[in-house]
């Protein structure tokens, strides 16, 4: 039994190896398909270690193997299954699931084990600090399961933005009281199943309220959030049960996904905090409407006169936004490029850093087309190819093309760094309408001398588009 | 102030009791703290969403944890298998669907050509 047990910590010392191992290769596009899959290498050995060599401190070995079994066969097979199926573009809710899972997991293990804590033993207090863990990993367990579900449901479309009058004010009370039931129960010589539950209840309230009044367009940052706090519980349970591998992977989870939401916030040149509180739309939308009327009249373009001038351009530039994620013109895209780039014309693509509704939902839309890695280019590399560039072509973006981000400090995204494409000869605009982006304001572009809008669905117009091509 | 003074220095001494029993987790947290921030921190913005996705998937380790409390779990106790059960469950989606995502998405980041 101790060579098991020596066997089942070097294991867990293995699995903790490649958790570190596997997120440095993930931050490197050439090395990240394999940091992954040292991970899940590092992540079976763990769960396997565990199932056949765990001894509890009495030396009970795993019970109740069948049950487990089920249970693991079961989650695979939907897990597989879930994540294989889903679009592209649903990429990032399919994630805050799986986190959401998560963290659900890992209130439930806290349930189980304050179980032993129930009878009362008339001497000590809880407090000490395994009932501390467990509490912990309730709450912020429980937060981050309801949090995510909301953050899965927005970005489903199947919940609105909705804001509660005083809400931070409620928000805050209710924490208060969240921590001050769990201070309660530690104060007593009996664990309190009954209000256990009524902590994991109203965490759950509090990770709902959380999230729903955070925009659409916020729940990467949100899910990113979320990720770390999820990660943060697993830690608790590590510490519960002295597993290494356990706190390793959630503390290393913790602080890598607190760093990775700060900086998404900072490609948006925005706060975690202004982000949490949801000052983005709202106020601003009604200013941006006000200027609205001043700004002039946006020029159309016919799908013809289109086609003629990516045609006899040298380099075009295309800049994809949300609009062509939900409309799914990526492989349409991708002809078109192919199209152009036969007759000569050099297409790259310019990927703005919060493009999209998540970091990097462009490239990996892109990449599924089949579009070369080379072609697309990040802000900093596209930003001074724009002076040399005959047509943009603006696929359902708006916000991260704004000027006013650059020059009307009374924007609400002003700061953000944005693609310049108004510097180019012509800036052809595809949109369904007038209607303004998601932080709800006016964009001065689409008024410019040198832009051009054509207006309909993504997907149509670009298959318009390559039929005009064809036929020139 | 006579009787706050002994009573905060209990505390101190709880608190330096603790952390000494610990101090191999208190190493670790630092650590793996540290290491976190390192790990990511020049990460381009094109790998946010696959990097999220593989963090979330390790987060998953959890599992571990379902499995020892539904191990233990008395064959009698009913509410403890259902919630170990579906705590294994959860474990199993979070892991096996956080890593299947992730190779999906990075599937698509083979240099094409």
């Amino acid at each position: 039994m101790e060579f098991q047990e020596n066997l089942l910590h070097l294991l867990y010392f293995l699995a903790s190896v490649s958790f570190i191992f596997g997120l440095k290769m993930l931050s490197n596009p050439k090395t990240a398909r394999n940091g992954n899959l040292i991970a899940a290498a590092g992540m079976t050995l763990a769960i396997i270690g565990t199932l056949f060599l765990y001894h509890s401190p009495e030396g009970k070995p795993i019970g109740n193997l069948p049950w487990i079994f089920t249970g693991i066969i079961i989650g695979t097979i939907i897990g597989t299954l879930m994540a294989k199926r889903v679009k592209m573009t649903s990429m990032p809710q399919m994630v805050s699931f799986f986190n959401g899972m998560g963290g659900a997991c890992a209130a439930l293990i806290s349930v189980n084990e304050f179980g032993k804590y129930t009878q009362s033993n008339y001497a000590e207090t809880l407090f000490n600090s395994e009932v501390l863990m467990i509490l912990l990993g309730i709450m912020i367990g429980s937060v981050s399961f309801a949090g995510s579900m909301i953050a899965y449901g927005k970005l489903e479309g199947k919940i609105k933005d909705y804001v509660l009058p005083r809400q931070q004010l409620f928000n805050t009370v209710l924490l208060l009281i969240i921590l001050g039931l769990g201070a309660f129960i530690m104060s007593q010589t009996e664990g309190n199943l009954g209000l256990l539950y009524v902590v994991m209840f109203l965490s759950l309230v509090y990770g709902v309220l959380f999230v729903l009044p955070i925009g659409g367009a916020d729940m990467p940052v949100v899910i990113s959030l979320l990720n770390s706090f999820t990660g943060l519980a697993a830690a608790f349970g590590g510490f519960l049960y002295g597993n290494k591998a356990m706190l390793t992977g959630g503390i290393l989870v913790g602080s890598a996904g607190t760093i990775l939401t700060i900086l998404m916030c900072n490609a948006m040149n925005r706060s975690l905090l202004n982000v949490l509180v949801g000052a983005f739309g709202g106020q601003s939308g009604a200013a941006g409407a006000a200027h609205a009327g001043e700004l002039g009249v946006a020029k159309e373009v016919s799908l013809n006169d289109c086609a003629i001038l990516c045609n006899y351009a040298q380099r075009v530039m295309v800049v994809p936004g949300y609009g062509l994620a939900v409309a799914q013109a990526q492989h349409i895209t991708h002809e078109f490029e192919s199209v152009l780039e036969a007759r000569g014309v050099e297409v790259k693509y310019a990927i703005h850093p919060v493009a999209g509704r998540m970091p990097g939902h462009m490239n990996v839309l892109l990449a599924e087309a089949d579009v070369a890695y080379d072609k697309l280019l990040e802000m900093e590399e596209a930003n001074p190819l724009f002076k040399n560039t005959d047509v943009v072509l603006v696929i359902g973006a708006n916000d991260v093309v704004n000027p006013a981000a650059k020059d009307d400090p009374t924007s609400p995204i002003y700061g953000m760094p944005i693609l310049d494409v108004d510097e180019s000869k012509t800036v052809v605009v595809l949109k369904r309408g007038m209607s303004a982006g998601y932080a709800g304001i006016e964009n001065r572009l689409f008024f410019n001398d040198n832009t051009r809008m054509l207006f309909g669905d993504a997907k149509s117009s670009i298959e318009k588009l390559v039929r005009e091509l064809k036929n020139l | 102030m006579t009787e706050v003074l002994p009573f905060l220095s209990q505390h101190i001494v709880e608190i330096f009791r603790f952390l000494g029993q610990h101090i191999e987790a208190v190493y670790i947290l630092a650590l793996s703290i540290l290491l976190g921030i390192e790990v990511i921190s020049n990460v381009p913005a094109v790998l946010h969403t696959p990097l999220m996705s593989g963090a979330n998937a390790i987060h998953g380790v959890v599992i571990i944890g379902a499995i020892i409390v539904m191990g233990h779990a008395e064959p009698d106790n009913y509410l403890a298998l259902i919630l170990g059960f579906l705590a294994v469950v959860m474990g199993t989606l979070n892991v096996v669907g956080g890593f299947v995502v992730t190779d999906r998405m990075l599937e698509m980041f083979k240099k094409k050509k």
